[in-house]
């Protein structure tokens, strides 16, 4: 993540960021109704700078599913067999040799909000080498670029709605939010639903990271159960001999859909 | 703001976090911009700039569409990232079906361009008017947001649409496509926030329930 156009005269230190996230995260269980009001994080979130300037001030339309159940984006894309290659889904076979890191196998089931899976939907995920670097000419971090990873993969779920990726583990990277300020490891998901409504883009993270208390991406989910839900487990049954580590990460994909308006009328 | 209450038994959801500013070598494909089967005379382009609430443009944001077909059918179809499959790459739409789906990174301006078919009533709901659903990422956006370009051709349309119906006229405004250039091209610029001295209004955002 670059920085603002106009970076602060002072740069907030790791303290400060800690402080506005301690302060956030005390406020939204203050709330009267108790708890957050959303898993989601909120916009309008300061100690992750970049959104200063890139939240709207208006409160959002609400527009309703039942009373509009012709809505566009209650509906959404189609993908098929002709959109990825078998390849896509292994990040390790892509160049003629193996990537550096820790292999890993990502895996798990994609539902939504009513427990439905997300049937042969396009998932796609990117992410940094085991270095922390992205293979991206604006990430000028000075850790090696892997010639053997580019880290994009893109995967089909099968009828149980479930998603499988092999790739390595990536690297945490510095950014300049503020003063030494790190992003821990994570992989980027990109995910469809059966609407356009239920269209989600987050990132995944790993157990045990000691980075995440620190981050002000990941704690602008103010809910700490919302912000566990972003953190993968490790499963040994997911684990291949001599192969690779296998992480288990599930997602439940919020809003409404035409069938699920169908079933509330 | 977000759904407040989930419909009861709903699962507890997964977060959004950004987008980052490094999806450029995973999610943006060849023809992205590229809805409209190739030289069809109906297609239309629209295109404009996504500005932040300083007004500064915004290049590293990914803007998708999503609207019915021709015939208003809304299963859409496969194909819009085709893949060769001997060398692996992104070769794009076949040029012939409508996918439905289009994905336009910002380029360095903050500017994207989408040629696709005019947008089109679902054929469940034939009178009602048109708009091309679209949904916003962007570094430092920490959730997506939700938007829609209605075009001019559809005043009429308009005055009966349940959201446009009740916005105030300012705000209603901010959805609507311009007529720009030349003939079928369209100007639909995106406000992340309004200005702080009115300098700019912000763009009407959506959230489902």
């Amino acid at each position: 993540m670059t920085p603002s156009m106009t970076p602060p005269a002072v740069q907030p230190t790791q303290a400060d960021i800690s402080r506005e996230i301690a302060a956030r995260e005390a406020a939204a269980h203050a709330r009267p109704e108790g708890g957050p009001a959303s898993a989601h994080p909120a916009r309008n979130y300061p100690p992750y700078r970049s959104s200063i300037h890139r939240h709207p001030r208006q409160p959002l339309v609400a527009v309703d599913a039942l009373a509009d159940p012709e809505a566009v984006e209650l509906t959404g894309p189609a993908f098929g067999v002709t959109d990825l290659t078998d390849l896509d889904a292994d990040l390790t076979r892509q160049h003629p040799g193996e990537p550096l890191g820790e292999r890993i196998t990502v895996s798990g089931r994609i539902l939504d909000r009513t427990g439905r899976p997300v049937r042969g939907q396009l998932v796609e995920i990117w992410q940094a080498n085991a270095a922390g670097r992205y293979a991206h000419r604006r990430d000028r971090h000075p850790a090696p670029l892997d010639p053997n990873f580019t880290g994009a993969g893109r995967a089909l779920t099968d009828d149980d709605g479930r998603y499988a990726f092999t790739t390595v583990k990536p690297g945490a990277y510095p950014w300049r939010n503020h003063g030494n300020a790190w992003r821990p490891a994570h992989i980027h998901f990109s995910l469809f639903g059966s609407a356009f409504t239920q269209r989600l883009i987050t990132q995944m993270y790993f157990p045990g990271d000691p980075l995440l208390p620190y981050d002000p991406v990941l704690a602008s989910v103010t809910d700490p159960a919302a912000r566990a839900r972003l953190v993968a487990a490790y499963d040994h049954e997911l684990s291949r001999p001599e192969r690779s580590l296998g992480y288990r990460w599930d997602i439940v994909l919020d809003g409404p859909s035409a069938t699920w308006t169908e079933e509330g009328r | 703001m977000p759904p407040t209450t989930p419909p009861s038994g709903a699962l507890p959801v997964t977060p959004s976090q950004t987008i980052g500013p490094f999806f450029g070598h995973a999610l943006p494909f060849p023809g992205g911009e590229r809805i409209a089967p190739a030289g069809h005379p109906d297609t239309v382009t629209v295109h404009g700039h996504v500005r932040d609430g300083a007004g500064a443009p915004v290049p590293d944001a990914l803007l998708e569409f999503w609207q019915a077909d021709p015939d208003g059918g809304l299963t859409g179809a496969p194909g819009s990232l085709r893949r060769d499959p001997v060398t692996g790459a992104v070769i794009g739409r076949n040029g012939v079906d409508f996918t439905g789906f289009g994905r336009v990174p910002t380029d360095a301006d903050g500017r994207y361009a989408l040629h696709t078919l005019p947008a089109t009533a679902p054929a469940g709901c034939p009178g009602a008017a048109p708009y091309l659903a679209v949904c916003v990422f962007a570094r430092g956006l920490l959730h997506h947001l939700f938007t829609r370009v209605y075009f001019p051709e559809h005043e009429a349309a308009h005055a009966a649409d349940a959201l446009l119906s009740r916005l105030p006229e300012d705000r209603a405004r901010t959805l609507l496509a311009r007529p720009d250039g030349p003939a079928r091209h369209y100007r639909f610029d995106i406000h992340l926030q309004g200005a702080e001295d009115g300098s700019h209004e912000e763009t009407v955002f959506l959230a489902f329930r």
